[in-house]
């Protein structure tokens, strides 16, 4: 062995070093920093490809939620529905059960609810949206507990398991509106005339009520996690299950518990979006939010509050890609792109939250 | 004809493994390194797309394109662009730390996105547009072998990516059992700690295994456009659904590349099933029920990880640090 | 350099190392480590032995100072850096892929010159074994071996490399007094070598064995070192506490012991067939500390889970609780830890995990202290406040150094871990309290101080078990030893007559009565 030779006398020119308990003020300036940088390269990336001027884009971005009420409200109604699914996530994921199968525990939600629309319509109002829920709450909470059952009995990988779950929900939704279309090329808008199963106007908006749901949700998720035993034995279960053991929680009963309560919430999700939005099912209801949902709850930590506030930011900018891909004749898919891009950023912030840099000093 | 039914299956069913047997080994080869990358349907869509768009500009650049600068010119930019996309990933995740399964994740947003924005640019408007003499280079069929009646249509009709994704699992067999490359690369996914102390640079590990993984990977998705789509772009959302059977395909074959030849396969006659099952049991309504059949595969996959989580042999655990980030002065 | 040494294999001058902001490992360090010599590096737990070394196995980076190999100023950037400078570890936690056979693990790493040939190495290996009387065999998994042999594997590792300056972390932290000194037997031949050898260590009379220099750290200082030929155990001690220090425990004769646990015939069998526990028959009394010996590894832990409810055990096994006003038989098999909580019976259990399986690593004290009582009452919410104040209690009881008691208890250092784990075991009043390695990693103070506590309880009437590995402080603390071996109950004997031989001896008994022969 050459010894000696190949070390140079040079100290490495960065180094690591794990920091805690760095100041609320310093790490909301780093998160500020990181999207700060993801405009910044969005903007240098626009400009790249359109020639646009950057700022002129941005400022278009506005206009997608905030040129008219109707616009804020739309943007409203899309953005409870990420959150309501990244609310359904929290418990799961804070118990580190990584269900990525919210796409199709909303999907069979929805479902119910659009089968309830159609089959149940002579019942009176009150009792038709009861079993709506009802009907729907069931089937995402079967969806989310199959994967649950069989992750505590033998440890199977729920992420996988819940993730071709989600294409089992997708071929079910495809074979029965083949079957409910009959003749018709998509089974289009159920009870477009009368209205039964639909969400009432409140305040004069279409969409008053998925909001009161989704922020009375929140409020109460909040609770469950920080104040309950529910809560605090998710919390424990999340950390190790060894110490759940040792303190006598029983493991299995609790990941089966959150799972329930975890693919409940995300059926009535579908709920939400199929009588209070959509009107309709089709393999595309949950439209990705099920994925997007995820990354919301793990950035915001598992608090309800500062998930509706990524949740709001990601809608942003997704109502203003689309302002700007009208405006400009470019296409949807730059959402996309932006979003992935300051995600990268929000993502790889967190390094500078948890290390600290030591670069080489001059001996 | 049933003979011909079950030759057309088993064809398909070879393309249609190939696509993700690329996918999958990517991916194998990305979680020895301890990364569980699931971004692998975004840089899949990378692969696709910048591959497809290459051989599209060149074709349409010249009068008389050029097989194999087509192929070349294609590979060539699809393993780059997919390798970029691993290059984020592990930037994020080795460099930076960040939480795997959520990079994964945005990556495939953000593959897709790209993808599919830029392809807006080759589709000008049209609902689809192809590479029809890149799609000829790349299904050219092997001359007289593939002539000869039954055998030759079954085995040896199929564009050379077909061939090279088995010799590429045999190659990587080899290399993970058998090299000391290979054995230090599973050490690292395995154990950092003692790979690091051992004197093995874990981050060069991580980031090429990544790298190089996620090029591999993005093959799958070239071979998707250009080979078993038939050289035609369009915008499609059926690259996400591959990309994900691709990840769960590694499970199923307990990250040994060579259970992923027989594995893809098998996924593709399950793929395939709706279009010939029917037709072999001479069931009609085919149209409408085509959705159940299409069920089975992810039924399968759901039974195959059941059977495994049951029978838990310590030679099918997944490696022991996957998902895990490395600190040396981790205390 | 006017004090380099030409024989000198290492120097290192003013090195220093923090950890965050506050921690400061290693402060301003200089000494040498010399060929053909044996150097301990002496202190307590936390002193900075250990950072001190994985500075030089470049594992850590120093943030200042200087580290001469061969009389060449040098930077030690990563591990293969330090192999290159002829340097091998063998660290306290083994750095082995469970997974791969001892040949795989050997070769891993190393650079490769022609052909990658297995067979060739195992030769090598065999040739290794030869010289210094190993006992490896190549081709064998290491999940398939005993603690000693992947210590063995841990030094052919780095004697395949060629290294001949070796640093040994807390070597004989695993082994039985027979095993050790075999181990020393080895450290000397290769001193014999030529080769420069440092073992890392907090045991006295080893140092005075095996040792020719004794380097001493005290709170990341460099306190001094001194040759070993005029060092007392006394002068040492002296040196690493830093003050003069009475070690003893005051054990009382136990007033009236009665029957409070009573275990028969207690069997496990692990997931691949293999008994982990067989046949387990002994009595735990109240007003006593019952002592458990054993190499690591030999069920120990089971046979505490077991107890606790925590363990699977097989058919015919039988732990019986036996209650203190009634003396009525309560059975534990087939109880949860809550269910055996709603008998009435409390247990406490202070498990070797401690961040793992006692406490909730990511939360503060408070949230720790209702890990095992937040589901008393009917409330669906938790509540805090009764919690809260035990956290305050403990926190000035015990003096422990914590920012605040809502810092997850992570960010504590070891000791103070454990006074909060303790602390909350013992406020739950148990009637059976069990230990596992309750003083690992500690400062002798803080062991002293779990040792008193320990103590109290026992005078209370509690049944205290205490798994250890310091077979001293075992025959100084316990009313009796139970020693376990490879999951057998080899004896029972009285902790005031025992002597170290005689456990050490029932260590690596076999059911037959010879002593297995691997190190």
């Amino acid at each position: 062995m050459n010894k000696a030779e190949n070390t140079h006398l040079r100290e490495p020119l960065v180094r690591l070093a794990k920091q805690d308990g760095v100041p609320v003020k310093k790490k909301v300036g780093i998160r500020a920093a990181a999207i700060v940088l993801a405009l910044v390269i969005d903007a240098l990336f626009i400009f790249l490809v359109t020639k646009l001027n950057p700022i002129q884009v941005y400022a278009e971005m506005f206009k997608g939620t905030f040129e008219t009420s109707l616009r804020f409200m739309w943007a409203m109604r899309d953005m409870v529905s990420l959150l309501c699914i990244g609310i359904a996530l929290a418990p799961a994921f804070k118990m580190r059960f990584w269900n990525i199968g919210a796409e199709g525990q909303v999907l069979m939600g929805g479902f119910a609810t659009a089968l309830c629309m159609m089959y149940c319509q002579s019942l009176p109002t009150p009792v038709l949206f009861l079993v709506m829920i009802l009907t729907s709450v069931i089937c995402g909470a079967v969806w989310g507990l199959i994967p649950a059952v069989f992750k505590a009995r033998w440890n199977t990988n729920e992420t996988l398991f819940t993730l071709m779950m989600n294409y089992v929900a997708i071929q079910i939704v495809a074979y029965a509106t083949n079957i409910l279309r009959g003749q018709a090329s998509s089974l289009g808008t159920i009870n477009m005339g009368t209205k039964i199963g639909w969400f009432p106007k409140i305040a004069g908006h279409d969409f008053t009520l998925n909001i009161i749901i989704v922020a009375v949700l929140t409020v109460l998720m909040f609770i469950y996690l920080k104040h309950t035993k529910h809560g605090y034995e998710i919390s424990v279960v999340g950390e190790s299950e060894n110490t759940a053991r040792y303190a006598g929680i029983d493991v299995a009963k609790v990941t089966l518990r959150t799972m329930l309560i975890s693919g409940a919430i995300c059926g009535l999700c579908g709920f939400i979006i199929v009588a209070g939005n959509k009107h309709t099912i089709a393999t595309n209801t949950a439209g990705g939010n099920g994925f997007t949902a995820i990354i919301v709850a793990w950035l915001a930590k598992f608090n309800t509050f500062y998930m509706a506030l990524i949740s709001f930011m990601l809608i942003f900018l997704e109502k203003g890609a689309g302002q700007i891909a009208s405006s400009f004749g470019l296409n949807d898919f730059i959402t996309d792109i932006i979003s992935g891009i300051i995600l990268f950023c929000i993502l790889g912030s967190e390094f500078f939250i948890n290390y600290r840099l030591i670069f080489r000093h001059k001996k | 004809m049933i003979q011909t039914s079950i030759i057309a299956w088993i064809l398909r069913a070879v393309q249609f493994g190939t696509i993700i047997m690329f996918g999958s080994m990517g991916e194998i080869l990305t979680e020895k390194s301890g990364n569980l990358n699931l971004g692998v349907p975004g840089i899949m869509y990378l692969g696709a797309f910048s591959g497809f768009a290459s051989a599209y500009l060149y074709e349409n650049g010249t009068d008389n394109p050029i097989g194999i600068v087509c192929i070349l010119l294609a590979l060539i930019s699809a393993f780059l662009a997919a390798a970029f996309g691993g290059l984020i990933y592990s930037f994020l995740t080795i460099t930076l730390r960040a939480n795997q399964n959520v990079t994964g994740l945005a990556l495939t947003t953000f593959g897709m996105g790209v993808a599919n924005f830029f392809g807006a640019y080759l589709l000008q408007g049209e609902v689809y547009t192809a590479a029809p003499a890149t799609n000829a280079a790349f299904t050219a069929k092997i001359p007289a072998l593939s002539s000869i009646p039954v055998i030759g249509e079954a085995v040896f009709s199929y564009g050379f990516l077909a061939y090279a994704a088995i010799a590429l699992a045999i190659v990587m067999h080899w290399f993970l059992n058998k090299t000391r490359t290979g054995l230090n690369l599973r050490a690292v996914g395995e154990n950092p700690g003692t790979a690091d102390a051992a004197g093995i640079n874990v981050t060069k590990y991580k980031y090429l295994a990544t790298v190089i993984g996620a090029g591999i990977s993005g093959i799958g998705g070239l071979y998707y456009v250009l080979d078993y789509n038939n050289g035609i772009w369009a915008t499609t959302g059926q690259i996400e659904a591959l990309g994900w059977l691709a990840v769960a395909l590694v499970i199923f074959t307990t990250w040994k590349p060579l259970s992923a030849i027989w594995g893809a396969y098998l996924f593709g006659l399950l793929y395939w099933l709706y279009n010939f099952l029917p037709k072999l049991l001479g069931a009609t309504d085919v149209e409408r029920t085509q959705s159940l059949y299409q069920m089975i595969p992810y039924l399968v996959t759901i039974l195959v990880l059941i059977v495994v989580s049951m029978r838990r042999k310590r030679e099918s655990q997944p490696p022991a640090s996957l998902g895990l980030a490395y600190f040396r002065e981790e205390r | 350099m006017e004090n380099m040494h030409t024989s000198d294999a290492i120097t290192l001058k003013g090195i220093t190392k923090s950890f965050g902001t506050k921690v400061i490992a290693n402060k301003n360090i200089s000494l040498s480590i010399r060929r053909g010599e044996v150097l301990s590096l002496l202190g307590e737990n936390g002193s900075g032995k250990t950072t001190l070394m994985n500075i030089l196995s470049g594992i850590y980076y120093p943030d200042e100072g200087q580290v001469f190999v061969g009389g060449k100023e040098v930077a030690i950037r990563s591990p293969g850096d330090s192999f290159a400078l002829g340097i091998g570890m063998i660290h306290q936690h083994f750095k082995l892929v469970d997974v791969f056979t001892a040949a795989e693990n050997i070769v891993l790493g190393l650079k490769g010159h022609g052909k990658f040939d297995l067979k060739a190495v195992g030769e090598k290996v065999r040739a290794i074994c030869e010289r210094y009387g190993f006992d490896i065999t190549p081709e064998q998994k290491v999940y398939d071996m005993t603690v000693s042999q992947k210590q063995t594997l841990e030094i052919v590792k780095v004697l395949y490399r060629g290294a001949d300056i070796l640093i040994l972390d807390e070597p004989t932290a695993v082994l039985t007094p027979q095993e050790t000194e075999k181990l020393f037997g080895v450290i000397r031949e290769m001193k014999k070598d030529g080769k420069a050898i440092v073992i890392i260590t907090h045991k006295l009379h080893e140092v005075l064995s095996v040792s020719d220099r004794v380097s001493i750290l005290r709170k990341g200082e460099y306190i001094g070192t001194v040759d070993t030929k005029d060092a007392t155990e006394i002068s040492l001690t002296e040196m690493m506490v830093g003050k003069k220090v009475t070690l003893n425990i005051d054990r009382k004769v136990p007033v009236n012991p009665k029957k409070r646990l009573s275990v028969q015939n207690l069997s496990i069998t692990g997931e691949d067939g293999i008994k982990v526990l067989d046949n387990i028959t002994f009595d735990a009394m109240g007003g006593e500390i019952l002592g458990i010996a054993g190499i690591s590894g030999c069920g120990q832990k089971e046979l505490l889970e077991a107890i606790a409810g925590l363990k699977i055990v097989d058919a015919g096994s039988s732990i019986d609780f036996i209650e203190p006003d009634t003396d009525k038989p309560d059975s534990l098999i087939g109880k949860t830890p809550r269910q055996i909580k709603e008998m009435g019976i409390t247990l406490s259990f202070v498990p070797e995990d401690r961040l793992g399986m006692g406490l909730v690593a990511s939360m503060g004290m408070t949230d720790n202290m209702m890990l095992k009582s937040y589901e008393q009452g009917k409330s669906f919410f938790v509540e805090r406040k009764q919690p809260h104040d035990l956290a305050e209690e403990i926190k000035g009881d015990l003096a422990v150094v914590t920012p605040s008691i809502n810092t997850p208890v992570r960010r504590l250092s070891g000791g103070n871990v454990q006074k909060v784990l303790v602390g909350r075991e013992i406020a739950a009043a148990p009637a059976v309290l069990m230990t596992a390695y309750a003083v690992r990693g500690l400062d002798i103070g803080t062991s002293y101080q779990i040792y008193n506590l320990l103590s109290e309880q026992k005078d209370k009437g509690v049944a205290v078990m205490y798994v250890g590995e310091d077979l001293d402080v075992l025959i100084d603390l316990c009313d009796r030893i139970l020693v376990l071996c490879a999951g057998k109950m080899t004896g029972i004997i009285d902790g005031r007559t025992a002597t170290k031989e005689q456990i050490g001896l029932l260590m690596t008994k076999t059911s037959h009565g010879e002593e297995s022969a691997n190190v």
